[in-house]
């Protein structure tokens, strides 16, 4: 409670010094360095005066430097990254030429580590650069259809446990001009509160109506399905056409992992559609890193459309449909995207394709993967327990990649959790948003972790709610023990000197509640 | 050691409302602004505490024994 009380009043001061500032602006007191109309088009609409350019102006120009942080190495488990510094608040950087090198990175999305310069990921795709060039100049209906994206498909389907697949350059463009060729006027779409911009975009793009659930409520979305069926279209009560149910997998703001077994129930009950959204769960959850199907142990025919992107997991670009082979086969023919965009370039499918290999186990590499079967015990066992027992198998890379996640993942959530910060989240996600709540907070993070050479990303509005600001942290398989409890122990640091140690329970309070439960029960007072 | 310990706590101190009312943000004029307008608004809380806060407490005082001492002579009265 006094935590959100002395976040109000950070804002109040802001606005107010905001609205100081405007006013030294207006009268010509200042220099204006931001856009605002010529001259000429002063007696027009006003276009910068609404409440996202004032916050843009007067509160992210402050904490800019935390963002859009040039690097200049590969993004894996430790990347350099350009210093900058700013004379004028800012409002513009120079670069001082000097590179901070080795930074840990938390914020990067390589969760199994595919993100290297050297590999046979690496070895595969210059082979194939020196073969087909980079570029393919074309659409993929037109001449850019190559083999390799052929290829590409098959080894994705059967990744999936799906008929057909298809696969597009962007994972952003996958959803936004894929949704219009599913759903059109008079189909009813159910998304998410918390979805993925691109899922809202191509929703509104289709021109279907869109009903909202609360977040990963499972009573909020049966009753929104019993009354889209009892009462139909809004004026004509005729029935819809068709309903879509948009979830994702893993909720990359809040780390939450959607209630899949409970959706697949309600969507079999109602007879509906379910396009699940993988962006962020393909490659990180599940025994063999299939995604949240393969983590709840479901079938995957059940869900209609499965959506995923090779950005995060694969350490490539681009996006992916699976599902039926009629649907992909009229995707192949009806999508915005296959039509217009320029297909993938032959070195990105390649690195598809040896990571997907990789992770199924089927290029023969062994490694032996060491795992500390003791984790439970040290918690009952006192001190007097020194040595773990170690436990020897020779796994295949990916199954070990798979399973270095989990294992950071359950380490670095219980570590922070018992230092007393407040995270969000289900226990299995390997994104961990840690809350930081006032906005002087926000700059402070970002800049103290880069004084100690860890780089987070730090979020708060319009990406989240207002007063609700994080700092997101990405786990990566490429992260060793080590290197993890050096970003600990800085967290730990950071944190004691920012006051950022909120939690006054052992519970955290997830976003997922029942209907009936108000949402502010237990939270921190 | 303990002046240190006490200047370092007392820094500490300030950084924290440094970042909770957001002056770690502003620039330094806006900081003077803002440092000028607090202690100016404290400055007159506590002036006013001390002229207004002792005068009345002496008046409720007074009142009260007024009311007592009324009350013995009215008590005395009937009782004779």
């Amino acid at each position: 409670m006094l935590v959100a009380v002395l976040t109000y009043v950070g804002y109040g001061v802001l606005t107010l010094f905001g609205y100081l500032r405007d006013f030294m602006r207006q009268w010509k007191i200042e220099k204006c360095q931001n856009a605002t109309e010529r001259e000429e088009q002063k007696d027009f609409v006003p276009l910068y005066q609404d409440f996202e350019n004032f916050y843009t102006r007067n509160l992210y120009m402050r904490i800019r430097d935390s963002w859009n942080r040039p690097i200049c190495s590969v993004p894996g488990a430790k990347v350099d990254m350009m210093e900058r510094v700013s004379h004028d608040y800012n409002w513009t950087f120079t670069y001082t030429g000097r590179v901070i090198k080795d930074i840990i990175n938390m914020g990067s999305y390589n969760y199994l580590g595919f993100a290297q310069k050297a590999g046979t990921c690496q070895e595969a795709a210059a082979k194939v650069l020196s073969q087909y060039g980079a570029g393919v100049c074309s659409t993929r209906q037109e001449m850019g259809n190559l083999d390799k994206h052929e290829e590409l498909e098959k080894l994705v389907a059967r990744f999936l446990g799906v008929e057909s697949a298809m696969a597009y350059g962007m994972g952003f463009a996958t959803n936004s001009m894929n949704i219009p060729a599913l759903v059109g006027k008079g189909c009813l779409i159910l998304s998410d509160e918390l979805n993925h911009a691109s899922l809202v975009l191509g929703a509104r793009l289709s021109g279907a109506t869109i009903r909202i659930f609360k977040h990963n409520n499972m009573q909020s979305l049966e009753k929104l399905l019993k009354d889209a069926i009892v009462h139909g279209q809004p004026r004509t009560r005729r029935p819809w056409k068709k309903i879509l149910i948009l979830v994702e997998g893993i909720y990359s703001m809040e780390g939450s992992i959607v209630r899949l077994p409970e959706v697949i129930a309600l969507k079999k009950k109602y007879k509906s559609y379910l396009y699940l959204d993988e962006a962020h769960s393909i490659g990180a959850l599940g025994p063999s890193g299939r995604g949240v199907v393969d983590y709840f142990g479901l079938n995957p025919e059940d869900v209609d459309i499965m959506m995923g992107t090779f950005t995060k997991s694969f350490g490539a670009a681009g996006g992916y449909i699976g599902g039926k082979k009629e649907l992909i086969d009229y995707l192949r023919t009806y999508s915005h995207s296959a039509v217009y965009a320029t297909s993938m370039s032959p070195p990105v499918v390649e690195q598809i394709i040896t990571s997907v290999k990789c992770i199924m186990g089927e290029d023969g590499t062994t490694v032996v993967h060491v795992v500390t079967k003791n984790e439970r015990k040290r918690d009952i066992f006192p001190v007097i327990l020194l040595k773990f027992q170690w436990e020897w198998t020779p796994v295949s890379e990916g199954k070990a990649r798979v399973q270095q996640l989990a294992e950071n993942t359950r380490y670095f959530r219980r570590r922070l959790k018992e230092m007393g910060f407040i995270i969000y989240g289900n226990e299995d996600s390997p994104v961990v948003p840690l809350m930081l709540y006032m906005p002087a907070k926000i700059g402070a993070f970002g800049r103290e972790m880069l004084k100690r050479n860890i780089g987070v990303v730090v979020v708060g509005f319009p990406a989240t709610p207002i007063i609700e600001s994080r700092a997101r942290f990405c786990l990566s398989a490429a992260h060793t023990k080590e290197m993890l409890d050096r970003a600990l122990k800085e967290i730990d640091e950071v944190g004691d000197l920012l006051q950022l140690k909120y939690s006054r329970h052992r519970l955290v309070p997830l976003l997922d509640r029942p209907f009936d439960e108000t949402t502010y029960e237990e939270t921190e007072d | 050691m303990d002046i240190k310990n006490l200047k370092n706590y007392l820094y500490w101190l300030f950084c924290q409302f440094e970042l909770i009312t957001c002056s770690y943000l502003m620039e330094p004029w806006e900081k003077v602004l803002f440092y000028t307008f607090n202690i100016a608004m404290l400055f007159m809380v506590l002036y006013t505490a001390y002229i207004y806060v002792s005068i009345h407490i002496s008046t409720a005082f007074q009142f009260c024994l007024h009311l007592l001492g009324n009350q013995h002579e009215n008590a005395v009265s009937i009782v004779k």
